[in-house]
């Protein structure tokens, strides 16, 4: 099993969702985060204090796979979220011990 | 013959049917007058609560949302019960000219016989409670500029003695009958201030700068962001203080009538004005228009056209507020980085500055076209374009008096203040936050 974190543009969040829901992926953990890759923030003033803000909100997606469902899972989140632009945001995968259904105690792929 | 008799036996008749006419037509007028002085009074209070507090409350950050809010709020209580004890009466009883005496010290004789030095066709009893909103707003003000790092304690005592020290002695010197500055009622100074320019903005303003000079820096201004955490509440707050304001300045012609109508529309005249004053100066010296500088422009406009409303024509209040709007962005952009204080929300800058430039340019602007009210029985030329210069010496000396009296009054009671109770919270408490550290509860609670 492989748990891909995907961090997106906030706007690119309902299109992600349904793409991952057209491939057949039902379950997910979305939260909304801040943070920054190579992406300058921008400027903000207030009654003529300057302020940068560089930590820019985003949305981050947690999704838990079988192993041979990764690459088509990446492909997915990739094309949904991407705009060309810096700022699309970042994927990493990792490698997951176990997986506990909580209902009924099923474990391993089938839980997932 | 029979004509005559007549004549002769319905004249008391007529008599009795002119005298119960004349009756009705006061009533009618008084009913009439009465109902638009309650609903200012009413418009008022939605100035502090919920128009500043939301206002205010927007501006600082979450965690000193309440803290905020509760500044304003608070004032309802505390100014009320001083008022109702002896604040009427030490500002609109005789006595000196500098402070009223004690005739209606707890509301003694305020009762629904009109007080026709003030108000000869309301209940004196609506004129109280109309006045008493001014003083409850008055002293909310300052909070901008001790936001974020003054004791609860602190702050009710400050306000208490405030009140005595300087809002009531002011207000007796402008409005009070025999105060030194009262234009209609036997003042040395005949200063020109129909709703509150001094009384209201000038001593809160400066009295806002010397309460941001004692206090000091909130910890880590200004390097660290303090960005408003809710400009969406600003706005709603700023909207109301403008609704609020038409009771503000209209009302302070205690009557529903043509001065009331002119105060109104130059009320919104001049706030229209200085929002787009000010977001032209920010667009051209900042690069963008913002709704802050938009609202922020509207009060000051609203600030600076309070002692003119009821003295000047329509093209004066456009004039007016254009210039306190890019008056007043200079001030709290320019002025206060290159001083350097805290003054949390720019109480000063926009309520001390606009209040004095609207009070200087009410000795400029003020014409007896608009405001005909007789002075010793006869109509007198009122400012510089009713070719009476020398009114601007009269509205500077009103000024100076205020922002001395504010100047000086503050900074005693903060010392006293600051020695029974302390004044500032210390560091852990206010990066804690005073919602928390003051009042024990939070503005916002999301899992809940």
């Amino acid at each position: 099993m492989k748990k891909i974190e995907a961090v997106v543009q906030p706007f690119k969040m309902e299109e992600v969702k349904e793409a991952l829901k057209n491939i057949g992926i039902d379950g997910m953990t979305i939260s909304e985060v801040r943070g920054h890759g190579r992406q300058k923030g921008h400027k903000e003033v207030y009654r003529g204090q300057e302020y940068n803000v560089d930590l820019l909100p985003k949305v981050k997606f947690e999704i838990v796979v079988q192993d041979s469902r990764l690459d088509e899972v990446i492909e997915c989140v990739t094309n949904a979220a991407r705009s060309g632009k810096i700022g699309d945001g970042k994927i990493f995968v990792y490698d997951v011990a176990e997986a506990i259904r909580i209902r009924n105690g099923d474990r391993g792929e089938s839980a997932v | 013959m029979t004509t005559l008799v007549a004549l002769f036996e319905t004249a008391p008749d007529v008599n009795a049917r002119i005298a119960a006419l004349e009756a009705a037509v006061k009533n009618a007028q008084s009913a009439g007058d009465n109902a638009w002085m309650l609903v200012s009074a009413a418009l008022v209070l939605l100035m502090t609560g919920p128009g500043l507090a939301l206002f205010y409350g927007g501006l600082v950050r979450r965690k000193n949302v309440l803290s905020t809010m509760m500044h304003s709020f608070i004032m309802m209580g505390i100014i009320t019960v001083l008022w109702a004890f002896v604040g009427y009466s030490l500002v609109f009883s005789e006595g000196v000219p500098f402070i009223g005496g004690l005739k209606y010290a707890f509301l003694h004789g305020v009762g629904s016989d009109p007080n026709p030095d003030y108000a000869a066709t309301i209940p004196q009893g609506t004129y109280m409670i109309y006045q008493l909103m001014f003083a409850v707003i008055t002293p909310a003000l300052i909070s901008g500029a001790y936001a974020e790092r003054m004791k609860f304690s602190a702050m009710a005592l400050f306000t208490t003695l405030w009140a005595f020290v300087v809002y009531f002695p002011m207000a007796h010197m402008v409005w009070g009958k025999g105060g030194l500055l009262n234009a209609y009622l036997g003042g040395k100074v005949p200063t020109f201030d129909f709703a509150g320019g001094t009384v209201v903005h000038i001593t809160s303003g400066v009295s806002a700068l010397v309460c941001a000079l004692y206090l000091g820096k909130r910890t880590g201004y200004p390097n660290e962001a303090m960005k408003p955490h809710s400009l969406t509440c600003s706005v709603i707050g700023a909207c109301l203080l403008w609704v609020g304001w038409f009771g503000f300045n209209a009302g302070s012609a205690t009557a529903a009538s043509g001065l009331a109508t002119s105060a109104f529309i130059n009320t919104h005249f001049a706030a229209a004005t200085a929002a787009l004053g000010w977001i032209a100066a920010e667009w051209l010296r900042m690069g963008k228009p913002s709704m802050l500088g938009a609202i922020s422009g509207a009060v000051a406009g609203l600030v600076a056209i309070t002692p003119a409303s009821g003295f000047v024509q329509p093209m004066s209040a456009l004039l007016i507020g254009f210039l306190a709007g890019v008056f007043c962005f200079f001030m709290v952009t320019a002025v206060k980085h290159a001083f350097g204080y805290d003054d949390t929300l720019d109480a000063f800058g926009v309520h001390g500055a606009g209040g004095t430039l609207g009070a200087l340019l009410t000795g400029v602007f003020a014409t007896n076209l608009i405001n005909s009210t007789q002075i010793n029985s006869k109509t007198v030329p009122l400012g510089l374009v009713d070719g009476h210069p020398g009114q601007i010496l009269n509205q500077a000396i009103g000024v100076l008096i205020a922002i001395s009296l504010a100047a000086v009054g503050t900074f005693v009671i903060l010392k006293i203040c600051d020695a029974i109770v302390g004044v500032r919270v210390d560091r852990e408490a206010e990066e804690a936050g005073l919602d928390l550290t003051q009042h024990g509860e939070e503005g916002y609670f999301l899992e809940a």
